[in-house]
């Protein structure tokens, strides 16, 4: 029977490990269920880990998924470091992404190419409020804020609904609800032609890297980290753990506020009801995989955007759903999870010395 | 007159799918664990149970399909969080988003599926009662069950020499760890347990108040079932009232719109979300409150002999 010792000092070797033998058990999983599926699961590890880096356009278009998962992971990783429990960020990325396109619709024709700002910012604007909700109930009210900033995921869609099948709807749009295409003023300058890649991949590399400069060398970033490790310590030393809940509420509303502006005011171009794509949750995963660490997430955020790819390959080349997606992720974390406990325990066998 | 005895009755009806989640998860935190993957499950049992009865016809093998998808969710979540020690936030986050993706992918070959034609029920013959007939004489026999259930589980918790240990778990396992108990076992049956209530309460949803499969239909309710335990203070009659509070007011908004109110659809889907915001502000305002009731180890990592 195998059993557990703890270890003087966590493994740094299986902090880098886990998430890669996460990835290999997840994988070796998905190939028992392609053969299951009585598909070939050599074509799909390829539809998965081939195909999305095989052309410089997949490429462009891994880096269109990326974009939006890394830059809320970035703030979620502040989340969770803090030990805030920051859950509904795909409902922060709607709000940004309302907010963005309300000010990408006030083009016309003429205005001129500033207007990008303001619709980036408003976007940020938008995320942070609706995370404001979320903090200011836990701060007055104690309210948890994993069930509340949850359900104003509900909420969020359902503003988005409402805007979409009412005031926002496009006249002339066949009665879709959808809201008109932005005016090219609004839209996010791409940095290429023959991809759809925007400004917002380097605004997220960006981000990443003030993120690591935050947390690393700045004494707000490392007060913001002493209280999730050590709540008793923070009080002692003076750091104020409602600060630290509204800062990070509001950096990770910001980031998925932006996001959301940039996949609207981007790849989309007009509100839809399919603005929420699952990235809120998606992100989850991304921050986790990724260590809480800024260049970790610039892989996982990769690495999750090859399992979006990977999905709707497996449904145009092998007929299979494209929730398929969705299980490797949730695999991926059930298998990271476990993997941790290598980096804390051994894993001894026989009998008890 | 007729509406509002068919809306009470609907009212009981919605409020037993969260009623019978929230007693699940209420057995969970009273050892000490918050299980947040119970939308997971809950959907992960609603197509099990779903699929089972279009194949089988039975609602009965449904519903043991629903729970033995539920319990082995759970399962899965509690070696996990209590013999490998990850932490229970993280990992029921990790059971719900898998739960999402695995049922729609699994699901989508039910979507179209159709159920056999659903029972109707009429005890003792006084369905036709005004006011309370429907209500309390034309459900189905889970919307008893999740009564009983709430009683069974007062008298199990405050009564039984196996509840008395049950909460001792959750308050307090280093204590019951040194009277001797498996403390992991005893978390491990809580979990299995919370996990096949919550299943039923999925199957339910699919297979009899729905009834059909739709793509995330759960739609929140195991959310709504984690908050109220905390609404009811952790006590089982009150997580039965809570559950169908909000059963009416979920009910209330297609009241709302049958009536022809001019509110936009989208701001009375709103509501049951919202309500769960504001009850839960209302009860959490005071911390001291939630702290007396709270089972004082809730999520709390527990290794013997650390």
């Amino acid at each position: 029977m195998p059993r557990l010792e703890p270890r003087p000092t966590p493994s740094r070797a299986w902090a880098w490990g886990s998430p890669l033998l996460a990835l290999a058990i997840t994988v070796a999983v998905g190939m028992l269920m392609f053969t299951l599926l009585g598909k070939d699961p050599v074509r799909g590890l390829q539809v998965f880990f081939w195909e999305p880096i095989k052309s410089p356009y997949a490429l462009g278009e891994l880096a269109v998924k990326a974009t939006p998962l890394l830059l809320i992971a970035l703030g979620l990783a502040v989340c969770f470091r803090s030990n805030v429990w920051n859950i509904g960020a795909e409902g922060q990325f709607v709000i940004g992404a309302i907010a963005g396109g309300g000010v990408a619709l006030l083009a016309g024709p003429q205005t001129g190419a500033w207007l990008v700002l303001p619709v980036l910012l408003a976007g940020v604007l938008g995320g942070m409020l609706w995370a404001g909700l979320t903090a200011l109930l836990r701060d007055r009210f104690n309210a948890n804020e994993i069930l509340v900033s949850l359900m104003l995921v509900y909420v969020a869609i359902q503003v988005l609904g409402y805007l979409v099948y009412g005031p926002w709807k496009d006249p002339a749009g066949y009665n879709f609800p959808q809201t008109r295409t932005f005016e090219a003023a609004a839209r996010m300058p791409r940095l290429m032609a023959g991809s759809r890649v925007t400004i917002g991949l380097p605004i997220a590399l960006a981000a990443s890297a003030l993120l690591w400069v935050y947390l690393f060398r700045t004494r707000g970033g490392f007060a913001q980290q002493v209280g999730g490790l050590a709540p008793a310590a923070a009080r002692y030393a003076g750091f104020s753990s409602r600060g630290a809940l509204w800062t990070a509420l509001l950096i990770s509303g910001g980031t998925a506020g932006l996001a959301g502006a940039l996949e609207v005011a981007g790849p989309i171009g007009q509100l839809t009801p399919y603005v929420p794509a699952g990235y809120g949750f998606a992100a989850i995963i991304v921050a986790f995989v990724g260590r809480l660490h800024p260049l970790g997430m610039v892989l996982s955020a990769i690495l999750m955007s090859m399992f979006y790819i990977g999905g709707e390959l497996a449904q145009s080349r092998l007929g299979l759903p494209k929730s398929l997606t969705g299980v490797f992720q949730g695999l991926l974390l059930f298998a990271l999870l476990a993997c941790d406990t290598l980096v804390n325990y051994r894993v001894r066998f026989g009998r008890a010395a | 007159m007729d509406t509002y005895a068919l809306l009470l009755a609907a009212t009981l009806n919605a409020g037993t799918v969260l009623a019978l989640a929230a007693l699940g998860l209420l057995i969970n935190e009273k050892a000490g664990i918050v299980n947040l993957g119970a939308e997971g499950m809950m959907l992960c049992a609603a197509i099990a149970g779903f699929a089972t009865v279009v194949h089988t016809g039975s609602d009965t093998l449904g519903f043991v399909a629903g729970m033995a998808a539920g319990a082995l969710l759970a399962a899965l979540f509690g070696v996990l969080v209590i013999w490998l020690g990850t932490n229970q936030y993280a990992t029921g986050l990790a059971l719900s988003l898998f739960g999402v993706g695995f049922s729609a992918f699994v699901g989508i070959g039910y979507v179209q599926a159709r159920l056999p034609e659903r029972p109707q029920f009429n005890w003792l013959g006084l369905g036709e009662l005004p006011w309370i007939g429907p209500a309390l004489f034309r459900q189905h026999p889970l919307v008893y069950g999740a009564m009983l259930l709430a009683l069974g589980l007062i008298w199990l918790l405050y009564r039984t020499r196996a509840g008395l240990v049950l909460r001792a778990v959750g308050e307090s396992p280093q204590s019951a760890h040194a009277l001797g108990y498996p403390v992991r076992r005893i978390r491990l049956a809580a979990v299995a347990c919370g996990g096949a209530l919550c299943g039923l309460a999925g199957a339910y949803l699919s297979v009899i108040y729905t009834p059909l499969w739709v793509e995330g239909m759960v739609a929140g309710k195991g959310w709504i079932a984690l908050a109220l335990t905390t609404f009811a203070t952790w006590r089982p009659a009150r997580v039965l009232l809570g559950a169908y509070l909000f059963g009416g007011v979920t009910m209330l908004q297609f009241h709302l719109q049958g009536q022809g109110v001019q509110v936009p659809s989208q701001f009375l889907t709103m509501l049951p979300y919202l309500a769960t915001i504001v009850v839960l502000a209302l009860i959490s305002r005071n911390p001291s409150w939630i702290r007396v009731n709270m089972p004082a180890s809730l999520g709390k990592p527990f290794h013997p002999g650390a």
